[in-house]
């Protein structure tokens, strides 16, 4: 089953406005309206948010909104502009979610996601991630994703806050109470079922279909089919001509993975040509399959610098694909660089005595587009002496300074995610615990080392600023060793409170 | 009698492995640097080809700090990078560093099941360009044993399958065979008390359960220094007869 998302930008002209003005784009708080025409009259084709809290609808003529409120703000509608940014927008996301994309005039996108959300951490993540940082650059955005572009659509426009998921399966009954509005019908059919009594698709999905078909037109009948899934609704994807692009189409269907295999070592030659002769090299490759039914499967792979090396693009996509479904048949394939880099000529290393270092830039590209790139990194030191602060991942192939942790302290192999509390019989001030009880096992203290005092990072964290811990690093009878600490501040050291907590276990 | 025939069925060996074309490779070891140990050990250190499996014994099974030391300390002292795959995050990479593996040649893989990890196990282990692959399992078949075994040959990269278990009573599992090479044991023994307060250098009780074409053995080590190393334990020197296994006089 496919998996969609819809992504619906509701102030999307308005948004669009105030990014392309920038810093003379009027403030927030305005009561800004844009202005259309329709036919002799002006009206009102976008509120702002303040405007329309003040009562302003779309579609009202404008000396309406001029007689509601004197003192809006009046700017020119530009549906075309709107148009080429929405499209702008489908290609950033086709450049960085999925490779089929389309955009979905007036106001969002639709992407189709299927087998790509692993490489986002997951679908909730991925939304989460897309609205942000749409959000981060000034477009309110809300996304949801479905088995069919039908209910994502709907459930993006009456469920998702801002995001919404819907599981698989699950159309069906995430549909049933929206309203008729999200079945992408004409406003004159919506007003029309309205009358008949119907208020949500359930109502509609309920009853006969012939009858409102009879009296509606195909299009309700072929919408309520697209949004249960029962009728193919295939994205078309963008292309743009930009991206260096090579096609093959078959005269007879393909369909064993092998043959697929072979054609696509080919395509992966012409593209890498292409590539080459822009100078370029490949970060992101999408295949794409167009099947015989009309439907679509895609391949996406990544590489973690550009490469341009065919046997290793090859293999990369060969890798997956087992993931496809080749159905009755493929008739097109599709192979594009959506994201290239310019790639440098570089020098080999030449010198006999320099040590030869292995490059490992093709197994990190195999394996990141497997498990999804951000599980594949290293983990370089962090100036901080709070333990839980001192790590950070870095990407696999950042170049190595040599950095490495300072300090003669020895730190535990396994670190808890957080301190667990401990039971302790201590000596204050200063000595390490006699027993103490951990997951339910006493256990005598042989010997210690530490105190070793850590700081709160007070300009970190207003809270930290009297906060201290003694670690010390205990052995008990059997010859285990833990990492045990007591937190403490000024107050309670003196006053002989503090709690143990055990942090990590040494080997 | 018996020499000769030693002596004759290593020759037969080493012909055997000549027609196959691995002698050569084959015959790399990376020495643990501890005579007692790596004597014990066929071609005098673990195989750099090959599959090990090392597991935490005792209490430590589940946490399996010390044998996670012990493989980083073997990883240190390959050369090139290290790939290391986990499934949970608890690892500490300071400790890795204080074992001698510094940050810069980890790179960390972090899987979320283990077919996903057993595959790209056995890709770095193809790969060649890495000098260890290490890989925290709790599961091991015969047949995935078998598989990383031959992808380690045909990439010539060390391998170590670091046992984990999330629950004591998966300890059982770990008795079944695999196709690694050796098979390691760790647990955490008390440290020689020191004649000042404070803590020791750890100490492991190292059981080598399983060797390709040797014996098994039991050493007394002390834990991996900063260069990755473990070191025989002087302790044994002054240690009573009764606590022995029989290797007193060696180190007397």
């Amino acid at each position: 089953m496919p998996r969609v998302v819809s992504l619906f930008l509701p102030g999307w002209p308005i948004d669009r406005l105030r990014r392309a003005m920038g810093a003379s784009a009027p403030p927030p708080d305005a009561r800004l309206v844009l202005v259309g025409r329709e036919g002799s009259r002006r009206v009102v084709t976008a509120v702002s948010r303040p405007a329309e809290a003040a009562g302003l609808r779309v579609g009202m003529p404008l000396t309406k909104a001029h007689a509601l409120l004197p003192d809006i703000l009046t700017m020119p509608a530009d549906p075309a502009a709107d148009a080429a940014a929405l499209e702008r927008l489908a290609l950033w996301a086709l450049q960085h979610y999925a490779p089929i994309v389309a955009p979905d005039p007036p106001d969002g996108l639709v992407i189709d996601t299927t087998g790509a959300d692993h490489l986002h951490g997951g679908e909730a993540r991925m939304l989460g991630g897309l609205v942000n940082r749409l959000a981060a650059s000034g477009i309110f955005a809300r996304a949801a994703i479905a088995d069919t572009r039908g209910a994502a659509y709907a459930a993006a426009r009456f469920l998702a806050d801002p995001v919404c998921v819907v599981p698989g399966g699950g159309v069906a009954e995430a549909v049933a109470r929206l309203p008729l509005m999200g079945l992408r019908i004409p406003p004159e059919t919506v007003a029309g079922l309205h009358v008949l009594g119907f208020a949500t698709i359930g109502d509609v999905l309920a009853v006969p279909r012939a009858p409102l078909v009879l009296r509606f037109g195909a299009l309700l009948g072929r919408r309520l089919d697209q949004v249960q899934g029962t009728v193919l609704e295939p994205v078309d994807p963008l292309r743009d001509p930009e991206l260096a692009t090579v096609r093959k189409v078959f005269g007879e269907p393909i369909g064993a993975p092998e043959t697929i295999a072979r054609y696509t070592a080919g395509l992966v030659r012409d593209l890498c040509r292409t590539l080459e002769r822009r100078g370029l090299g490949a970060r992101r490759l999408d295949l794409l399959f167009h099947r015989i039914d009309n439907s679509l499967q895609a391949i996406r792979v990544g590489t973690a610098r550009a490469v341009r090396d065919e046997k290793r693009l090859t293999r990369l996509i060969c890798d997956r694909i087992e993931t496809i479904d080749p159905g009755f048949g493929i008739e097109i394939m599709e192979l594009t660089a959506t994201l290239a880099e310019p790639l440098a000529l570089q020098q080999a290393v030449t010198s006999l005595v320099e040590e030869e270092t292995a490059d490992i830039a093709g197994l990190v590209d195999v394996i990141a587009n497997r498990i999804g790139a951000r599980r594949l990194y290293r983990i370089a030191p962090v100036e901080s002496d709070v333990p839980e602060r001192s790590v950070r991942r870095i990407a696999p192939l950042a170049p190595d300074d040599g950095a490495t942790w300072q300090g003669r302290w020895p730190r535990p192999a396994r670190l808890l995610a957080r301190p667990e509390p401990v039971e302790v019989m201590a000596l204050l001030p200063d000595h390490p615990p006699a027993f103490f009880t951990w997951r339910g096992v006493r256990r005598r203290v042989k010997c210690a080392d530490g105190p070793e005092r850590i700081f709160g990072e007070w300009w970190k964290r207003d809270a930290e600023l009297a906060a201290v811990r003694d670690y010390f690093q205990v052995e008990d009878m059997e010859g285990e060793r833990f990492w045990l600490f007591r937190s403490a501040d000024e107050e309670q050291a003196s006053s002989g409170i503090g709690r143990w907590f055990l942090h990590g276990v040494f080997a | 009698m018996s020499a000769s025939a030693h002596a004759v069925v290593a020759d037969l060996r080493d012909r055997i492995r000549q027609f196959d074309g691995r002698a050569l490779r084959d015959r790399a070891v990376l020495p643990f640097g501890v005579p007692e140990i790596d004597e014990k050990l066929p071609g005098g250190g673990l195989a750099l080809a090959s599959l090990h499996e090392v597991c935490g014994g005792g209490n430590d099974a589940v946490e399996g700090a010390a044998a996670m030391l012990f493989a980083a300390g073997i990883a240190a002292r390959t050369r090139g990078q290290v790939l290391w795959c986990l499934t949970r995050p608890d690892l500490f990479a300071p400790a890795l560093a204080q074992a001698g593996l510094a940050p810069g040649r980890v790179l960390y893989m972090e899987a979320n099941d283990e077919k996903s990890l057993l595959l790209c196990l056995e890709e770095g282990l193809r790969h060649g360009g890495l000098g260890a692959v290490v890989a925290e399992v709790a599961r091991l078949s015969m047949t995935a044993s078998r598989r990383l075994q031959l992808a380690a040959e045909a990439g010539g990269t060390l391998g170590i399958a670091l046992r984990r278990f999330r629950h004591k009573r998966e300890v059982g599992a770990f008795l079944l065979p695999t196709a690694a090479v050796t098979r390691w044991q760790v647990s955490v023994a008390p440290s020689a008390p020191l004649p000042v307060p404070g803590v020791g250098r750890a100490c492991w009780r190292l059981e080598l359960t399983r060797c390709r074409a040797g014996e098994a053995a039991e050493f007394e080590v002390e834990a991996s220094d900063a260069e990755g190393r473990i070191a025989f334990s002087s302790r044994l020197a002054d240690r009573s007869p009764a606590a022995g296994h029989g290797r007193l006089g060696a180190s007397a």
